[in-house]
C-alpha cells in the first residue's frame, strides 16, 4: 500500500504538474515537495509526488516497479 | 554500485554469529519482496526473518470496518478508499458485499479523489475511508487543508492512519518474540526520516536499517544489520539512499502535524498503542466522519480461528495458522493478511506455499 513509482516532471502549473512514468503521462500533485523544478525525478504515491530523487537512482528503482507492478496485473 | 546477490548471500552465510537472529520487516512491500524472490531460503538458516505490522490494511481492526458499515448503512453517504480495504473483513461483512449490495462505495486511486466528488457533488456526503502509515498520512492532510481553505462542507474523513515508530516501540517491549534488528520500511522513512527511529538503538539497543526493496537492497540490509549486530553499535542507518534522507520529507511531516495531533490508535492484533495514531485537531473536527455520523457502539469481533493478530507480531508464519490454504485463500480470505497482496498470508500463500522446505 504504501508504493511509490519514480516519475520526471515534465510541467509545472502552480500545485500540480504533468508527471512521466514507465511512458505514461500523468496528472500528480505536487504539493508535498514545494522545491520540486520541471525535468525533477520524483517518487509518486497515490497521486501525490513525496520526494525528489537524482535521476540516475530513479532509472534503476523504475526498472523494479515495471517488473512488480506487471506481475501484480496478471 | 550495488554488489549481488550471490555476493551478499555469501557475506551474509559468511557472518557466522552463532546464534539465532529474529529480523522483523515492518513493510508489506518488503513482506512481499522476501517471499517473491525467495530470500528467506537463500539465507543463513540462523537468521529469522518475521513479518512485523507492515501492511496498513491488516491492522486495521474489525471493529474500524463495522463502524464505517454502519456508517454507510445509517447515512446517505458516498465513501471512496483504496481498493485493498475493501474486501477487509469486518464482523459480519465486508465493503466490498456492501458495494455489490448496492451503497454507495468507491474505489479511489488519490485521495484527492474524493475531494473532487464532493466538489462536484455539493448535495452529497462524501467520506474518505483514510488508511495508511506515514507515507498516506501527508496526502490525506493536504485534502483536509484543502477541504478547509476551499469551505468545503460535505466532505468528511474516517480516520484510521496508524505511526510506524510507536508500533515498534511496543514490540521492542515485547517479552514474546525477542526482536534482534529491524528492517525500517523505505517509503513510510521517506516521509519521516531517520531520526523517529533513534530511541530503537539508543534506549532499546536495536539495530535499524531502513531498506530498499530489491532483492539486492534487502540482503544488502541484512549485511548491514548483521555489522551492527557483531559490533554491537545498534544505529539506524539508510540503506535506500536513493529515497530515503536522514530529515524525511520536513514539509509533509510539517502539515502532518498542523492538520492532527497524535492520538491512542487500536492495531488489529496489536491493542491500543499509545500516541500511535492520529486524531484531527480541534480547528479540523468538523470534517471527522466519526463525529459528523455518529452511530451506536457495535460488538465487534476478530474472524475466528484467524491468527492474524499473532501473525502481525512476528509470533506465528502464517502456515501455522490453522485456515491457512485451507479455508483462508486469496479468493476466499478469512482474514485481513490474505486480503491485502501485501499482507504476510497473502505474501506466504503466493510465493512460498509450495516450497518444499515449508510444511503445510
Ligand atoms: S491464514 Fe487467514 S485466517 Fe489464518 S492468520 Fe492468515 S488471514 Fe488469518
Amino acid at each position: 500500500m504504501c508504493l511509490a513509482i519514480p516519475a520526471k516532471i515534465i510541467k509545472i502549473n502552480k500545485r500540480t504538474a504533468m508527471a512521466e512514468t514507465l511512458g505514461v503521462k500523468k496528472e500528480i500533485d505536487i504539493s508535498l515537495v514545494p522545491a520540486v523544478r520541471i525535468g525533477d525525478f520524483v517518487i509518486i504515491h497515490a497521486g501525490f509526488a513525496i520526494q525528489i530523487i537524482e535521476k540516475e537512482d530513479a532509472v534503476s528503482i523504475q526498472n523494479y516497479w515495471k517488473e512488480y507492478l506487471d506481475e501484480k496485473q496478471h | 554500485m550495488k554488489s549481488s546477490i550471490e555476493e551478499l548471500t555469501l557475506s551474509l552465510t559468511g557472518n557466522k554469529l552463532g546464534r539465532r537472529i529474529n529480523i522483523m520487516e515492518v513493510c508489506g512491500t518488503h513482506t512481499m519482496a522476501i517471499s517473491r524472490y525467495g530470500l528467506r531460503q537463500l539465507i543463513p538458516e540462523t537468521i529469522n526473518l518475521i513479518s512485523g505490522p507492515g501492511c496498513p490494511v491488516c491492522v486495521t481492526p474489525a471493529v474500524d470496518i463495522d463502524l464505517i458499515l454502519e456508517i454507510t448503512k445509517q447515512y446517505e453517504v458516498s465513501l471512496f478508499t483504496f481498493g485493498d480495504m475493501l474486501r477487509v473483513p469486518g464482523t459480519e461483512s465486508s465493503l466490498y458485499l456492501k458495494k455489490a449490495e448496492g451503497r454507495d462505495i468507491n474505489i479511489c486511486y488519490s485521495p484527492l479523489d474524493a475531494l473532487d466528488y464532493a466538489r462536484e457533488n455539493p448535495d452529497r456526503k462524501v467520506i474518505f475511508l483514510a488508511i495508511g502509515f506515514e507515507t498516506t498520512i501527508p496526502l490525506t492532510a493536504v485534502i483536509v487543508k484543502r477541504a478547509y481553505l476551499e469551505k468545503i462542507n460535505n466532505f468528511y474523513i474516517f480516520n484510521t492512519h496508524k505511526l510506524i515508530p510507536e508500533a515498534l516501540e511496543l514490540l521492542a517491549n515485547d517479552k514474546e518474540i525477542k526482536i534482534n534488528a529491524f528492517l525500517c520500511p523505505g517509503h513510510v522513512s521517506a516521509i519521516i526520516g531517520s531520526e523517529p527511529y533513534r530511541f530503537l538503538a539508543d534506549r532499546y539497543k536495536i539495530p535499524c536499517v531502513i531498506s530498499g526493496f530489491e532483492p539486492e537492497d534487502i540482503l544488502q540490509s541484512l549485511v548491514m544489520i548483521l555489522e551492527q549486530i557483531k559490533k554491537e553499535t545498534p544505529e539506524i542507518e539508510i540503506q535506500y539512499k536513493r529515497v530515503v534522507r536522514e530529515e524525511g520529507n520536513p514539509s509533509a511531516v510539517k502539515l502532518i502535524y498542523e492538520i492532527f495531533d497524535k492520538s491512542d490508535s487500536t492495531w488489529r492484533g496489536l491493542g491500543s498503542i499509545p500516541g500511535s495514531g492520529l486524531k484531527l485537531k480541534e480547528k479540523f473536527s468538523g470534517f471527522d466522519a466519526r463525529i459528523r455520523f455518529p452511530v451506536k457502539k457495535i460488538k465487534s469481533a476478530e474472524p475466528a480461528g484467524c491468527e492474524c493478530g499473532n501473525v502481525l507480531k512476528g509470533i506465528k508464519k502464517p502456515f501455522e495458522c490453522r485456515l491457512f490454504s485451507k479455508t483462508c485463500r486469496p479468493e476466499s480470505p478469512v482474514g485481513p493478511c490474505m486480503v491485502s497482496s501485501e499482507g504476510s498470508c497473502a505474501a506466504y500463500y503466493k510465493y512460498e506455499r509450495e516450497l518444499k522446505n515449508i510444511k503445510i
